[in-house]
């Protein structure tokens, strides 16, 4: 497990230096072109502020930015108790020194995905949706997954790849889009001020700079896209590796990937977070190449040809009897793992969620989270009282009984809990 | 003069080194003794959880007597044990007679249907998994904790400032009988 992060902390600078590399040419280049004498290092200047106040917004507030972009809102255990109870048992299985907050996204659309750059305030995030679809050890293989991005700063690699991605692509639009519409007035002064041999340089470094403009951003998104493919079937081993469950992960999955809901919160920036891709139809058509996230098909297959155990070389096993002889997934130190860990039985209780109960819970789930009260009236008729029922008491519409409104009971519980976990 | 100066570097650096290694074996027993606490504390979570539980069955399943007389003796036999082997093949019976009483409840549909017994059915659940989960990261640190106290340089410290082995968690468990013995004959 250490050594994993530590690989991926190799990595990550790798990945930073050579993103930066590229802001940096970038940035001379464009300099450059614009200011012939001595602009390229104010280019230069220029990229890399771009690129620091971007790295700062997004240190200080990404994952509050994250999480209202997707309207998650923070729950307490009273709003789905399994939840937070497969949450712990994944931390403890982690080793995580702290419980990550947890949020649900109130959409039928079933997903779920991690936030936050420090393990210590992490948060997980899953919707309405899955938690009405999955059983108790589906969940628990979509958290295991979860908690191992988080495990495994997959998520601060992510950033960092997802900031220096940005700050390129920003650079290369504004220039080519700067070069569309002053391309008439810059020729003209540079003609004319510069002598003969200076202007047959300049003309290079503007050809170079435009091939450099439209290719950068093409090179670092497919970099982006393959270290999020890869860290997507890192999290599968890890989370196959906590669980000791593969199967509830690849069931899991298989429901996720089967839904044809669209997640509406979710865009093409916040997509590579999610733990199966949020945008499917437009997601399907794209090449391999192109794609935030490996095909779910092959990602059920490697966990369900997972046999003997559910350690790293397991994975592996299963990756190259999928993939072809040959492919790699777990860096070598990983493959050192030969704890022997069995697969384990699935849970006894399950009982069976078919699509009519799946619904009713969804519906339960999403008004428990708008906090609204559940009142069952002792002729057994239960009511959903909204949030802004104001009257201490409510009339059965069935029997007409008066029951009782506990909202300031539903209050003092939640500020209770509330002050438990400060 | 340059020989004096080479035997006191070279006792600094004895010092020096013993003093960190004493201090990280002092850390690897923290770990161990913080590992059992997680484990101590989900035991007794469980050893709450299970009156509660008697007391809402027992309405339901008149005909099951014996098997939650089980339960009760184990889980007393389970809050008496001292000392992790004990403890550990206490709490492994109690274990195995939790999972013969939930193969049980699957005869009472009605059961099945209580709001309360359903989410003390799911906190037992999560509770027996985080036994397992804490029990797993409890031995490793044990395993890590005991190589260092057998491997030399670490040994002799360790002797001399009475570091002792500690005991690993470990679970009579029907699966764990089921490995094949490898005999070389």
């Amino acid at each position: 497990m250490w050594e994993l992060i530590q690989a991926n902390r190799r990595k990550s600078m790798i990945l930073f230096v050579t993103m930066g590399i590229a802001l940096v040419l970038l940035g001379f280049l464009v300099g450059s072109y614009f200011i012939p004498n001595g602009g390229g290092f104010f280019g230069i200047i220029i990229a890399l502020f771009i690129w620091f106040v971007l790295s700062l917004i997004s240190y200080f507030s990404g994952s509050s930015i994250l999480l209202s972009i997707s309207k998650a809102q923070e729950v307490t255990p009273e709003v789905h108790q399994q939840l937070f109870n497969v949450v712990e048992e994944m931390q403890i299985a982690a080793n995580l020194p702290k419980m990550p907050k947890v949020y649900i996204i109130n959409e039928a659309a079933p997903n779920a995905f991690a936030t936050g750059i420090k393990p210590e305030n992490s948060a997980i995030t899953v919707t309405a949706g899955l938690l009405s679809r999955l059983n108790r050890d589906e969940l628990q293989g979509v958290i295991a997954h979860e908690m191992s991005h988080i495990v495994n700063r997959d998520i601060l690699l992510m950033t960092f790849a997802g900031i220096m991605l940005g700050s390129i692509v920003l650079i290369s639009e504004v220039f080519l889009r700067g070069l569309w519409f002053s391309s008439g007035t810059s020729g003209r002064y540079k003609s004319s001020s510069s002598s003969n041999s200076s202007g047959q340089g300049q003309m290079i470094i503007m050809v170079i700079a435009i091939i450099f403009a439209i290719l950068a951003p093409i090179l670092a998104q497919l970099l982006y896209f393959a270290i999020s493919r890869k860290r997507e079937y890192l999290a599968d081993a890890n989370g196959a590796r906590l669980t000791r469950y593969p199967e509830g992960l690849a069931s899991a999955l298989e429901k996720i990937s089967s839904s044809d809901l669209d997640l509406k919160v979710a865009n093409k920036v916040t997509a590579p977070m999610y733990i199966v891709n949020p945008l499917k139809k437009k997601g399907m058509k794209l090449a391999d190449l192109t794609s935030t996230h490996p095909r779910t098909s092959e990602r059920i297959k490697i966990l369900r040809s997972m046999s003997g155990g559910a350690n790293y070389l397991n994975y592996q096993e299963a990756f190259s009897l999928v993939k072809g002889k040959g492919s790699r997934i777990i860096p070598p130190s990983g493959l050192k793992d030969n704890s022997n860990i069995q697969i384990k039985q699935p849970s006894a209780e399950q009982p069976g969620i078919d699509k009519v109960k799946a619904k009713r819970s969804l519906g339960d789930i999403m008004m428990t989270v708008n906090k609204y009260a559940f009142i069952t009236c002792a002729c057994g008729l239960k009511m959903k009282v909204p949030p802004d029922y104001k009257q201490p008491e409510i009339v059965c519409p069935k029997c007409g009984r008066k029951n009782h409104v506990p909202f300031e009971d539903i209050a003092a519980i939640a500020s209770a809990a509330k002050g438990i976990n400060v | 003069m340059g020989f004096l100066i080479v035997v006191i570097i070279l006792i600094v650096f004895a010092v020096l080194m013993i003093v960190s290694m004493y201090n990280s074996l002092i850390k690897l027993r923290n770990q161990v003794k913080n590992a059992w606490s997680q484990i101590d504390v989900q035991l007794k979570r469980r050893h709450d959880l299970i009156p509660n539980l008697i007391e809402t069955v027992k309405g339901y399943m008149t005909h099951e007597r014996e098997t939650l007389q089980n339960i009760t003796n184990a889980r007393s036999q389970a809050m008496n044990a001292t000392g992790v082997a004990d403890k550990a093949k206490a709490e492994g019976e109690l274990s195995g007679a939790m999972s013969k009483f939930f193969l049980v409840v699957e005869n009472y549909p009605d059961l099945k249907a209580n709001q309360n017994f359903l989410a003390l059915q799911e906190e037992l659940t999560s509770t027996e998994n985080k036994i397992s989960f804490s029990r797993q990261s409890y031995n490793d640190q044990v395993l890590f904790y005991n190589n260092k106290i057998q491997m030399f340089p670490s040994n002799i410290l360790a002797g001399m400032f009475n570091f002792t082995q500690e005991q690993f968690f470990q679970v009579e468990d029907k699966a764990d009988r089921e490995v094949p013995k490898v005999s070389f004959q």
